[in-house]
C-alpha cells in the first residue's frame, strides 16, 4: 500500500519536473520545476489574500458600565475655590462719574473715567437724552433687524461718517461687541491677521472667533512688525488669494502707547494688507478737531480700511460703532453678530452720540484742554519714585508702570493696588491700577491708569501727581 | 420638531434652487462686465470672498424692505413706521418723513415697559439727572455706582438666587461668561436651536461642544452617558466638568424649555446646568420669575442663571444670577466685568422700577394685571390662530408665537401685506432660522388692547388667505392632515 502510494508520488513528480512545460527554456534559462513552485505560491497568496483581516472582536461597553462609569465619574467643582483676592470690592460712586465724584460719602477727584472731554452731566447732552427718553423709553425691545431701528440710531450713523468723513457707518449696542463683531464678519478660517501683542480682550476674542491664522508682533514694535509681513509674503505663495489684515489700536489700552500709524500705512501699502484701527480711546481725543488717529497723523481716513471704536470715553455714552466704506458697513448688518442677534442700543444713548459729536464740533477748545491738562500732569509726575510713565506724552490715558518689576504680574498689581488704595483713602484721590482677567492673553506689564479728562482743574491735576508721589515712595519704598 | 408638507418643501426648494440660478447668472455678467473695467483691488484679496457674501447680494437685497423698518416712537403696541423708497431696485433704501402708525407685533415688549410708565419714568429721569448717561468707566474700576449695588441686590432677589452680576448688554453676557468657566477639557452640551450668543460663548471658551436635538431630554441622556463613558476625545481622559446650556423660551421657536426633566437628566450624570432666560424672565410664571416658576423647578437646581433686560424690562443689558462664590468669582475674572463700559444708569434704574412694579412693591397692583394681560393675551392670540388654520409653533402661554411661512417669496409678500394694513410683524429667516424654515414671528405684548387683537387677527386671517398660508384645514378636521408630512428636523 505505501509502496504503491509512493509509486503514484514518483510518477507524479516526475510528471511535474520532466512534463514538458517543465523542460522548456525560456530566454535560454531552464524552468526546472519552477511553475509548480510559482503555482503553489500564487495559490497561497491568493489563500492569503481572500482571508479576513485579523481585527480584534469589538466589544461596545455596555449598559452597566457606562452605569458605572457614569457613577464613578467626578467633576471639577464649578468654579475654583474662592481666595482673598477674588473679595475685591470696588470703591462705589454716589454721585456722577464727573471729574469730581463722592465715594463713600467724601468728594474725590476721579481719574477713573475715561471721561475725556468732560461730557459726563453736560446739560446738553442731558437734554438731549431727556428729549430721547420722552420721545422713545428706554430701551428698543429689539434687534436692528425686526423693529429695534429707531430713527436715531440712523442719524447716529449718519453723524458719525459724516464727522469722519467715511462713507458709512455701523452702530452697536456695546462698546466690546463692536470688535468681536467686525472682526469675524471679515476675516475667516484661512485668513491672515497681523496683529500687536498688546491688544485689549474684545479684539482678541474677535481674533479667536474669526478662527483665521493669527501672528502676533511685538507690541507697538514696527521693525518687529515688518518683518512679520514680509516673512509671512514671502513663505506663503497663496497669500495674494487670502484677506490679510493688520489689526492695531490708536491708543492701546494695556499701555496708552500711540500706533505710528504713518508706518502702519506705508507697509499695508507695501506689503497690501489691510487695517482694522481700534478708535476706541483716541476717538475725539486725537487731532485738531478729534477725528482721531487719522486726523493726527494727516493720514486720509480712506487709507483705514476698518476703524472701530466703543463710545464709553470721550463721547460720555456708551455703545460702539464701526466705520468704513458703504461695503464694509453693510456686509456687517447681515454679518456682524453683535448687530444680527443682539437687541440694538437705547435711543437716548445713540442721542446722547449725536450730540456729543456736536458739542465735540462746535467746542474745539475743549482738546486743546485735555492736550493741556495732560501735559500739566506729565510735568506734575516726572521723577515719580520708582515707577515711569509708560504711556504717550500725547495719551489721555497716563500709564505708569514699575521701573523694576517684582517678576510677577499678580505682585506688581497688588503694588499699584496698594497705592490706588493709598491715594483714595489718604488724599481722596481715585486711581485704578489695570487689573487683567485670566482669559486675557495680553502679557504687557500691570500699570497705573490715570484718565485725564478735560473737565480736571489745574489743582486736581497737581493734587493727583503730588498724591500719586507720595503714596508711591510709602508704597515702594520698602521694596526698592 | 416641525414637519413640512411634501409639496411645500418641493416649492420652497425649487424657489431657491431658481433665485440661486439667477443669482448666479447675474453674477457671471457682473464678473463680466468688471473684467473690462480697472481692477480695482489692487493686489489685495476681496472683502467677501467667493460665496460668502452671495446670499445677501442676490437674495436678501431683494427684500430688504421687509427687515431693519426704522421706527419713529417708542417700541410700544403702536408705532410710527418710517416710509422707505428705493431708487435701485431695493439696492438702497431711503428715508422719507412719511410716517404709518401700525400695530406693534414685532417687538418684545412682553409687560409694556417700552413706552413710558407712570412709576418707572420719572425715576429713570431722576437717575439721569444724578448719575448722568454713562460712567465710561468699567464695573471693576470707577463704573460702580449705588445704582449698580442696587440693581444686583434687586436681580438676584427677583430671580431666586443668593446673587447676580449685571453686564451692560445680553449677548455679552453669553459669550463672555461661557469662557470664564469652563475652558480645555470641559465639555458644553448645547441645545440644537440655542441662540447665537451662546454659541459664540461655547466657542470662544475652547471647550468641546456637542448638540442635542432640540428640547429633547431623552437625546440629552444619551449625549451624556456616551460622553462620560467616552471621555475626552483622543486622550480619553474623563471630562474636567459638563454644563448643559438651555434657553428658558426659545426665540424663534416660541417653545418652552422641559427644564424640569432637563434638570432631571443633569443631576442624574452630574452635570451644570445654564438656563438662558433671556425672553422668559419677567415675561412668565404666576409672580413673572420665568420658567422656573412656570414650571415649578427649584431654582437652587439651577446652576447659572442668565438672563436679559432687553425684553421684558424695556431696558437693556443682562445677568448672571448664582450662588455668591459664583458671582465672586466671575467679579474677579470676567472679561465682561473687567474691561466694559458698566450698564449705563437710566437703563439700570429702569429695571429696578420695573422689577418694583412686577413685584407690586410701588404699592400698586399694576404688575400682577400685566402679568395675567400678557397671558391672557397670548393664548387666546394662539388659540385663534391656531383655528384659522395656521402652523404655529410654540406652547401655550408663551408670548412668542412663529407662524411657518415656508416659502421664500411668502416672506416679503406676508410682511408687505400686513404692513399695507397697518401690522408690523416681523418676518424671520436665514440666517436666524434654518433656510427652509423661514416663518414670522408675532411676540404678544400686555400692553395691546383686545381690539388691537381681534383687529391683527383680520388682518392676519385675510393676508394668510392671500398669500396661502393656512397649512391646515380651519378647525374642526385637523388629525389627517398630518399623516401625509414630512419630517424635519
Amino acid at each position: 500500500m505505501a509502496l504503491s502510494f509512493l509509486n503514484i508520488m514518483n510518477i507524479s513528480l516526475d510528471w511535474a519536473f520532466d512534463a514538458p512545460p517543465s523542460r522548456a527554456v525560456v530566454f535560454g534559462v531552464h524552468i526546472g520545476g519552477h511553475l509548480v513552485v510559482e503555482a503553489l505560491l500564487v495559490i497561497v497568496i491568493v489563500f492569503l489574500l481572500l482571508q479576513k483581516s485579523y481585527k480584534p472582536p469589538k466589544r461596545p461597553l455596555t449598559e452597566k458600565e457606562i452605569d458605572e462609569l457614569c457613577e464613578e465619574w467626578v467633576p471639577e467643582p464649578l468654579i475654583p475655590p474662592i481666595t482673598e483676592e477674588m473679595k475685591y470690592e470696588p470703591p462705589i460712586l454716589e454721585s456722577a462719574a464727573r471729574p469730581h465724584t463722592v465715594v463713600n460719602g467724601k468728594e474725590v477727584v476721579n481719574f477713573s473715567a475715561a471721561n475725556y472731554l468732560g461730557l459726563i452731566g453736560h446739560k446738553k447732552l442731558l437734554e438731549s437724552c431727556t428729549g430721547a427718553l420722552e420721545k422713545y423709553g428706554v430701551g428698543s425691545c429689539g434687534p436692528r433687524n425686526f423693529y429695534g431701528t429707531i430713527d436715531v440710531h440712523l442719524d447716529c450713523e449718519t453723524r458719525i461718517a459724516k464727522f469722519l468723513g467715511t462713507p458709512d457707518s455701523i452702530l452697536y449696542s456695546y462698546g466690546i461687541s463692536t470688535m468681536f463683531s467686525a472682526i469675524p464678519a471679515f476675516c475667516k478660517k484661512g485668513d491672515i491677521i497681523v496683529v500687536d501683542e498688546g491688544v485689549h480682550w474684545a479684539i482678541q476674542n474677535g481674533l479667536q472667533l474669526s478662527r483665521s491664522t493669527i501672528v502676533y508682533f511685538k507690541h507697538n514694535d514696527m521693525e518687529s512688525l515688518e518683518s512679520t509681513l514680509e516673512k509671512i509674503t514671502r513663505e506663503n505663495k497663496r497669500a495674494k488669494n487670502v484677506r490679510r489684515y493688520i489689526v492695531v489700536e490708536a491708543i492701546y489700552q494695556n499701555s496708552g502707547q500711540i500706533v505710528p500709524l504713518d508706518v502702519i500705512i506705508r507697509l499695508k501699502e507695501k506689503y497690501h494688507f489691510r487695517v482694522l484701527l481700534d478708535e476706541t480711546n483716541s476717538f475725539g481725543v486725537l487731532g485738531a478737531s478729534g477725528r482721531g488717529l487719522t486726523e493726527h497723523c494727516g493720514v486720509p481716513v480712506e487709507k483705514i480700511d476698518i476703524i472701530t471704536a466703543a463710545m464709553g470715553n470721550a463721547l460720555a455714552t456708551e455703545g460702539g460703532f464701526c466705520t468704513g466704506s458703504v461695503r464694509v458697513a453693510d456686509h456687517q448688518r447681515l454679518s456682524g453678530s453683535g448687530y444680527v442677534f443682539s437687541a440694538s442700543l437705547p435711543p437716548y444713548l445713540a442721542s446722547a452720540a449725536i450730540t456729543a459729536i456736536d458739542l465735540l464740533e462746535e467746542n474745539p477748545d475743549l482738546i486743546t484742554r485735555l492736550k493741556e491738562n495732560i501735559a500739566i500732569l506729565w510735568r506734575g509726575l516726572s521723577g515719580t519714585q520708582g515707577l515711569s510713565i509708560a504711556s504717550n506724552p500725547l495719551s489721555p490715558l497716563v500709564f505708569l508702570k514699575l521701573k523694576k518689576s517684582t517678576g510677577s504680574f499678580k505682585n506688581d498689581l497688588q503694588l499699584f493696588e496698594d497705592i490706588a488704595d493709598r491715594m483714595l483713602r489718604e488724599d481722596s484721590v481715585f486711581v485704578v491700577a489695570s487689573k487683567r482677567s485670566t482669559l486675557d492673553k495680553c502679557r504687557l506689564p500691570a500699570g497705573i491708569r490715570l484718565f485725564v479728562s478735560a473737565g480736571h482743574s489745574e489743582e486736581d491735576l497737581l493734587k493727583a501727581s503730588e498724591s500719586l508721589k507720595r503714596a508711591a515712595s510709602a508704597v515702594l519704598s520698602g521694596y526698592n | 420638531m416641525i414637519t413640512i408638507p411634501y409639496l411645500t418643501a418641493l416649492t420652497t426648494y425649487f424657489s431657491y434652487g431658481l433665485l440661486f440660478a439667477f443669482g448666479q447668472i447675474r453674477d457671471l455678467f457682473r464678473k463680466i462686465l468688471d473684467w473690462w473695467s480697472a481692477d480695482n483691488l489692487q493686489g489685495y484679496a476681496p472683502i467677501c470672498l467667493g460665496l460668502e457674501d452671495f446670499y445677501i447680494r442676490r437674495l436678501y437685497l431683494r427684500i430688504q424692505d421687509c427687515f431693519g423698518r426704522p421706527i419713529a416712537s417708542a417700541p410700544d403696541a403702536w408705532i410710527d413706521v418710517v416710509e422707505r423708497y428705493s431708487n435701485d431696485n431695493n439696492k438702497t433704501l431711503k428715508r422719507t418723513t412719511n410716517i404709518n402708525r401700525c400695530l406693534n407685533l414685532g417687538s418684545y415688549n412682553y409687560l409694556g415697559f417700552a413706552a413710558s410708565d407712570e412709576y418707572c419714568t420719572p425715576r429713570v429721569f431722576r437717575s439721569l439727572e444724578t448719575f448722568s448717561a454713562s460712567t465710561c468707566s468699567t464695573c471693576v474700576d470707577g463704573g460702580t455706582t449705588v445704582l449698580h449695588n442696587e440693581l444686583e441686590e434687586c436681580v438676584a432677589k427677583f430671580v431666586g438666587k443668593p446673587a447676580a452680576v449685571v453686564f451692560g448688554m445680553g449677548y455679552v453676557t453669553n459669550s463672555a461668561i461661557l469662557p470664564v468657566l469652563i475652558g480645555k477639557g470641559g465639555l458644553i452640551i448645547s441645545d440644537s436651536l440655542n441662540h447665537n450668543s451662546i454659541v459664540n460663548g461655547a466657542r470662544g471658551s475652547g471647550a468641546t461642544i456637542r448638540v442635542f436635538l432640540h428640547n429633547t431630554p431623552s437625546h440629552l441622556e444619551e449625549v451624556l452617558r456616551e460622553q462620560i463613558a467616552e471621555g475626552q476625545p483622543r486622550t480619553h481622559r474623563p471630562w474636567k466638568k459638563i454644563i448643559v446650556v438651555v434657553e428658558g423660551i426659545y426665540s424663534m421657536e416660541g417653545e418652552l424649555c422641559k427644564l424640569p426633566e432637563i434638570i432631571a437628566v443633569c443631576k442624574k450624570y452630574k452635570a451644570y446646568t445654564y438656563l438662558d432666560e433671556a425672553h422668559s424672565i419677567g415675561a412668565v410664571g404666576k409672580t413673572g420669575r420665568g420658567v422656573c416658576e412656570l414650571l415649578g423647578v427649584d431654582t437652587a437646581d439651577v446652576d447659572i442663571m442668565m438672563g436679559t433686560f432687553t425684553k421684558s424690562f424695556g431696558s437693556c443689558g443682562g445677568y448672571i444670577a448664582g450662588s455668591k462664590e459664583l458671582i465672586q468669582y466671575l467679579k474677579y475674572t470676567c472679561p465682561a466685568h473687567l474691561y466694559a463700559t458698566s450698564i449705563s444708569p437710566p437703563a439700570a434704574q429702569q429695571i429696578i422700577s420695573a422689577i418694583k412694579v412686577i413685584l407690586g412693591e410701588d404699592g400698586s397692583s399694576r404688575g400682577a394685571q400685566k402679568l395675567a394681560r400678557i397671558r391672557e393675551n397670548s393664548n387666546f392670540f394662539r388659540s385663534e390662530l391656531q383655528k384659522m388654520g395656521f402652523e404655529v409653533l410654540g406652547d401655550n402661554d408663551s408670548p412668542i408665537m412663529p407662524i411657518m411661512l415656508y416659502n421664500p417669496a411668502k416672506i416679503p409678500a406676508f410682511s408687505r401685506e400686513c404692513l399695507k394694513q397697518n401690522v408690523a410683524i416681523v418676518t424671520v429667516a436665514f440666517p436666524a432660522t434654518p433656510l427652509l424654515l423661514a416663518r414670522a414671528r408675532i411676540c404678544i405684548s400686555a400692553a395691546h388692547t383686545k381690539e388691537d387683537l381681534i383687529k391683527a387677527l383680520e388682518v392676519i386671517s385675510q393676508v394668510g388667505d392671500l398669500v396661502g398660508i393656512k397649512y391646515f384645514p380651519a378647525e374642526p378636521k385637523k388629525q389627517q392632515e398630518e399623516d401625509g408630512r414630512l419630517k424635519l428636523d
